[in-house]
Formats: structure tokens, C-alpha cells, sequence
């Protein structure tokens, strides 16, 4: 699958598209399939993202997930402060991203 | 302290407001984000893996305690209760809002500190010995001349477009504690027939192609200094490559012409700089020099330390250091404890750093390139206090210069550019070795990790060097050993095949084994690498 990515504008965090709008949440992140550079370049002339791109992922039991190392880091947050990820008070939310 | 004249802080206050607007502008949708990239980034700010990240200057890595407190209040107001001290002697914010980025620059204005030039291609925050002016070992205090350089660079319009980033490093002793011929010009100041002059090193650095800086001129009168820095720097404007990003820092010309070659040019350019009156009138140094003039210390102050407390007794001992003035002391706060972040600091830490600067050191604290702090001006009568304060903050560690006192770029956790991630490497190296006793056993021991080649953590200085990278999608760590950031300077070499995050720590381990097998009485780890050679050490790793 393939996913779609980028930056919030004003907070800088991590955004994944959705099929219709933004989340800060990968669970929310919808398979773009072959339509992500037509999406990318909407959003992106919109102003409604900041440096988008299309990563690679795949959909597991729990969601769908990137593919690479840096965007499950992305995902989720700094490995190294939990109390600063998207799931501080979830100890195990970080399992699938190393 | 140097404090800002009308024109530093009319240059910083015009600075903020044009920013701002541009801020609103990004905002309001009226220019896009290829528009707004160099315009953020010239003010420091760097869209990084999960948020904006602010780089803030730390001249020379000086700030006195209200600065300091500057620092801790953005920490807790606009980000997330901390800050990253980093290699380059400044400090990073991870977790910047745009929004807030016009406001924070408004509050580091007024307390003359800015964002200016930790980016782009241009001169950088120019560092230093964080030992500058208490040393016992300098010849002066080479802060002046760093501040000298600090206003010639700011806004220059001859070098802020130059093919790549620039840095410069400035000491004035011979133990070399700023990494100095690993900058693009590293200047030495030396005395020669009663003199002191500027030896000008030039085209050291790290990153993919690490090199040490040859030897350009070895004494430039100090009232020339800056007519020769620009006669460097207008060679490289001028023949540095600006086709290619990694081919274009000052270390690649000087490699591809010769040193030579290189001065020649300098020279002949030099001799026209000269005539253009660049340098500065001798009463505008005297008034910057007269800003760093020595704190009033008691030299009959006691120079007995009541070493009853054995935990105060074996911090004393690693992390203290002999001051130039009798009865005094320079400290050095770890921020590298077991388990810890190298280089990051609570707001709450850096307010009672700030604190302690400002009743026993003078007002003064330095960073170093090591991501640890100093104060510089201590009463040997005041260690104790000192001692428990930091102790009761978790800033006592001591381990100065040992294995645990790793420098650490952010990496992968934090880092766009990374391959791979450098904390959590660096929490299981200090951990494997957290018995201070086996740390003192191995002597100073210099580890040093970068999550990607562009070695933001040193990793070719170390004498263990650590670099991540990526192999088809997972971490892998490549070892390097015999590198120094030193006067003894050197660049470390890589062992052979890579390793995985545990695996890297094995290896380690088997390497001081084989170092403490090997060494003879008195050798640090790099001089026995240096004297056995690798294929010792390749065994013990690889069998």
C-alpha cells in the first residue's frame, strides 16, 4: 500500500492523509494507491500540508503501518521519550515501530 | 561578557521583525513553502522528523545565567520542558510551533541572543574552548577575537551565499578543547618574540569526506587577523565548487589545489584585502576586549577542598579543573547521565544551572562541543555546595572524558537526515558500562556516535566512533577507532563489517578488553591503539 505523508503547517507534526482530510494518527492513514502525486499536489496547492510525500506501508491487524524505519519513527515519536510520543501512557504503543 | 552595542541589537530587533512578517505571510498562505524554506532556515528553523526545530546561537558557547534562564522559559513555554545542547556549542528546540516562532525570537532578543546563522551557507556560530578565560594553560582569552569574528561574519554580505556551510573555530592554547583543525578555518593564537599572533588552520571538517586542517599561515599578526580570515574566505567564495553539495565545503578545494596552491592565492589576495582597511581601528577591539576582562577574583581565596564526601571526593576528581587564578576551579556539569539523553537538559535543570552560575561563577556558564555545560568561575570554597545542588538535580554524574560521556548527534529519534538512531546506542553503552570504577580503570576514553555520514556527533573524532547507517531498511552501526578532536588530532578508522544496536555494544566491550590486555602504564585507549595498530583490535572484534 501507499501511504501519504507530510507536516502540519503550523505545529510542524507528523500528518497522514486520511482519504479526506489530515490526521496526526497512522491508524487513520488511507491506502493511496496510484492516486498519491494527484493528492500530494492538491493538498500541497491548498497549503493544507506542509512538504508532503508517499511513502510505502503496509496494513496489519492494527492498522496500516510505513514500511521504513524513519516514517514508523515518524508515526509514533522519539523511541527514546515514550512520555513524547502520540501514546505516552500506553508502555507497549511503541512495539511495532523498531 | 560582550554585551550588545545599539548596532547588535538593532541588527537582531530587524531581524525578528522581518521574520515575523514572513512568519505571517507563511501562514496567511501568500508564499509557499519552497519560498519560506531558505527564509526559516536563515533564522534557524529546521522542519525536522516530528516538528519545526529551532537552533538557537551560543557565541563561542558563553552565556551568563539570565541568558540561561532565557533558554529554560522557552523550553517550558514553547516547547516540551527541554532543550538539546549540541555539538556546535548552541541549543536545539525539537518541538517549535511556527506560530510561536516570531515570539520566541522576541523573547531570545531581549536577552541579546538570536537564531541568526545556525543554518544556511554561510558563517556559522563561531565556537571555541569552553574553558576560554579561566583556563590555566591559555596564553589569553581568545573570546575577543572570537566576538571580533562574530560581528565581522554576522549579515556579511560578501559571505552570506558561500557554496556550502562554514565554521570556524577559534583557541588559544595548545591542549585543543574545541576540535579546532576540524573546522573550516581553526585558529590557533600563539606567541612567537613575545607576540601573540593567529596560526590559521584551513579545509578541516567531518562529514562524509573528513579531513584535518593543514597548516595555512602560522603567525598572522592579531591586528591583521581579520583581513587574512576574509583573504581565505574570498578564495573560497570565489574557486569553491557550487555544483555539487559534497564536493563544495572549503576542504574539498584545499584538497583538489593543495595547500600550496592555496595559500599562494590567499596571499595574493591578502595583499589587496589589506589595502580595503578591513580591520578594525585598534579602539574598537579594545572595546570589545574590555568587555571580557577577567572576573575579580580572590587569588588568597582557600585552595583546600574538604574532600570528607567520597561521592563529592570522585566527582571533584573527574569533573573538576584547575582554574588560572589560586583558589578556584572550573566545573564541568555533566549532562550525560546513566540512562540519560547526551546533551539534553530539563527546563528545571537549566534554571538551576543558570542559578548556580549566578551565585558562585560570576554570572558565567559556557556549552561545550562535548554537549556538557561548564561554569567557568568557581571558589574551590564553594565545590561542595555546588556538588549537592547538581546531585539533588541528577547533574552530577562524573564522568568527565570517560566512556560515558558520549557525544551523541539526535539522530533517527529526531533527525531528518538520519540513517539510523545514535541515543539509544549511546543509553546502552553507558549502561554496559556503568560502573564508574570500570570507567576510571579505562582512563579517557572519548566514544562518539553520528546517526548519519554528515557526523554531527563527531564519530571520526572519537576515539571509539560510532556511525549509523542504514543496510536495506534496518540500523546498522560501523566502528571506527583512533580518531582524536584534540591536539593530538586524528581520524579514526573503521574495523570492518557493521554491527546490529546490541551487537555494537558487544563489540565495544570486546575492544576495552583487548585495550586494558594491551595497554602499558600510563597509555590512554588511543595511544595504545596508535601504538599496537588495528589487527589487534580486529581480532579481538572479529576473531
Amino acid at each position: 500500500m501507499k501511504l501519504l505523508t507530510g507536516n502540519d503547517l503550523k505545529t510542524g507534526f507528523v500528518t497522514w492523509w486520511t482519504g479526506a482530510d489530515w490526521s496526526l494518527h497512522i491508524e487513520d492513514a488511507a491506502d493511496v494507491g496510484e492516486h498519491g502525486e494527484a493528492i500530494l499536489a492538491a493538498e500541497e496547492g491548498a497549503r493544507r500540508v506542509n512538504a508532503p510525500y508517499i511513502i510505502a506501508g503496509e496494513q496489519t491487524p492494527d492498522g496500516p503501518r510505513p514500511a521504513h524505519i524513519k516514517d514508523r519513527i515518524r508515526a509514533l515519536g522519539p523511541t527514546v521519550r515514550p512520555d513524547l510520543t502520540l501514546k505516552p501512557a500506553d508502555p507497549n504503543a511503541g512495539d511495532w515501530v523498531i | 561578557m560582550y554585551k550588545y552595542d545599539e548596532y547588535d541589537h538593532a541588527m537582531v530587533e530587524a531581524r525578528v521583525a522581518e521574520f515575523s512578517d514572513q512568519v505571517r505571510r507563511r501562514l496567511a498562505g501568500e508564499i509557499t513553502e519552497d519560498q519560506f524554506k531558505p527564509l526559516r532556515l536563515m533564522n534557524g528553523l529546521y522542519l525536522q522528523l516530528h516538528a519545526y526545530m529551532l537552533r538557537v546561537a551560543v557565541p563561542y558557547g558563553t552565556l551568563d545565567s539570565r541568558q540561561m534562564h532565557m533558554l529554560a522559559h522557552i523550553a517550558r513555554k514553547y516547547d516540551r520542558d527541554y532543550g538539546h545542547f549540541t555539538t556546535r556549542q548552541n541549543i536545539q528546540y525539537n518541538w517549535i510551533k511556527l506560530e510561536d516562532a516570531p515570539a520566541i525570537l522576541e523573547d531570545l532578543a531581549s536577552v541579546e541572543m538570536h537564531a541568526i546563522q545556525t543554518s544556511g551557507n554561510c558563517i556559522r556560530n563561531i565556537s571555541s574552548d569552553q574553558w576560554a578565560g579561566a583556563a590555566a594553560d591559555e596564553i589569553t582569552d581568545p573570546r575577543p577575537w572570537a566576538e571580533l569574528l562574530r560581528q565581522w561574519s554576522s549579515f556579511h554580505p560578501e559571505f552570506s551565499y558561500l557554496p556550502r556551510k562554514f565554521k570556524i573555530a577559534v583557541i588559544a592554547a595548545e591542549e585543543d578543547r574545541a576540535a579546532m583543525r576540524l573546522h573550516d578555518i581553526g585558529i590557533q593564537i600563539v606567541e612567537k618574540d613575545g607576540q601573540h599572533g593567529a596560526a590559521f588552520y584551513v579545509g578541516g571538517g567531518m562529514g562524509r569526506t573528513p579531513m584535518i586542517a593543514p597548516l595555512i599561515k602560522d603567525f598572522v599578526p592579531l591586528d591583521d587577523m581579520l583581513s587574512y580570515a576574509e583573504a581565505c574566505l574570498r578564495v573560497y567564495n570565489r574557486y569553491g565548487r557550487r555544483d555539487n553539495i559534497y564536493k563544495a565545503r572549503i576542504k574539498i578545494l584545499i584538497h583538489e589545489l593543495g595547500a600550496d596552491e592555496y595559500r599562494r592565492q590567499v596571499e595574493e589576495e591578502w595583499a589587496h584585502v589589506k589595502s580595503l582597511g578591513i580591520d578594525p581601528p585598534k579602539a574598537e577591539f579594545d572595546r570589545i576586549a574590555k568587555q571580557f576582562t577577567p572576573p575579580a577574583l580572590d587569588a588568597s581565596a582557600p585552595d583546600d577542598i574538604d574532600r570528607s564526601d567520597p561521592d563529592f571526593a570522585v566527582w571533584v576528581d573527574q569533573n573538576v579543573a584547575a582554574h588560572k587564578v589560586p583558589g578556584h576551579a572550573i566545573v564541568n556539569i555533566s549532562l550525560k547521565p546513566v540512562g540519560g539523553i547526551p546533551g539534553d537538559a530539563s527546563s528545571a535543570q537549566i534554571d538551576l544551572m543558570a542559578d548556580l552560575a549566578e551565585k558562585h561563577s560570576h554570572d558565567e556558564l559556557r556549552v561545550t562541543h562535548a554537549q556538557n555545560i561548564v561554569l567557568p568561575h568557581v571558589r574551590k570554597a564553594d565545590l561542595y555546595a555546588i556538588w549537592q545542588a547538581l546531585d539533588t538535580a541528577g547533574l552530577a554524574t562524573p564522568n568527565l572524558d570517560l566512556i560515558s560521556d558520549i557525544i551523541a548527534c539526535p539522530g533517527l529519534d529526531y533527525c531528518s537526515l538520519a540513517n539510523a538512531r545514535s541515543i539509544p546506542v549511546a543509553q546502552k553503552i553507558a549502561a554496559r558500562f556503568s560502573d564508574l570504577g570500570r570507567q576510571k580503570e579505562l582512563g579517557e576514553l572519548k566514544l562518539k556516535i553520528s546517526g548519519c555520514i554528515n557526523a554531527c556527533g563527531h564519530h571520526h573524532a572519537g576515539h571509539i566512533g560510532i556511525l549509523g547507517v542504514d543496510r536495506k531498511g534496518t540500523e546498522n552501526y560501523q566502528l571506527l577507532l583512533g580518531g582524536s578532536g584534540a591536539e593530538d588530532v586524528s581520524l579514526g578508522t573503521i574495523t570492518g563489517p557493521g554491527f546490529d544496536e546490541d551487537g555494537i555494544v558487544d563489540a565495544i566491550e570486546r575492544v576495552t578488553d583487548k585495550y586494558l590486555a594491551t595497554r602499558t602504564d600510563g597509555e590512554r585507549f588511543v595511544d595504545t591503539f596508535r601504538r599496537v595498530g588495528m589487527a589487534p583490535f580486529k581480532e579481538a572484534i572479529y576473531g
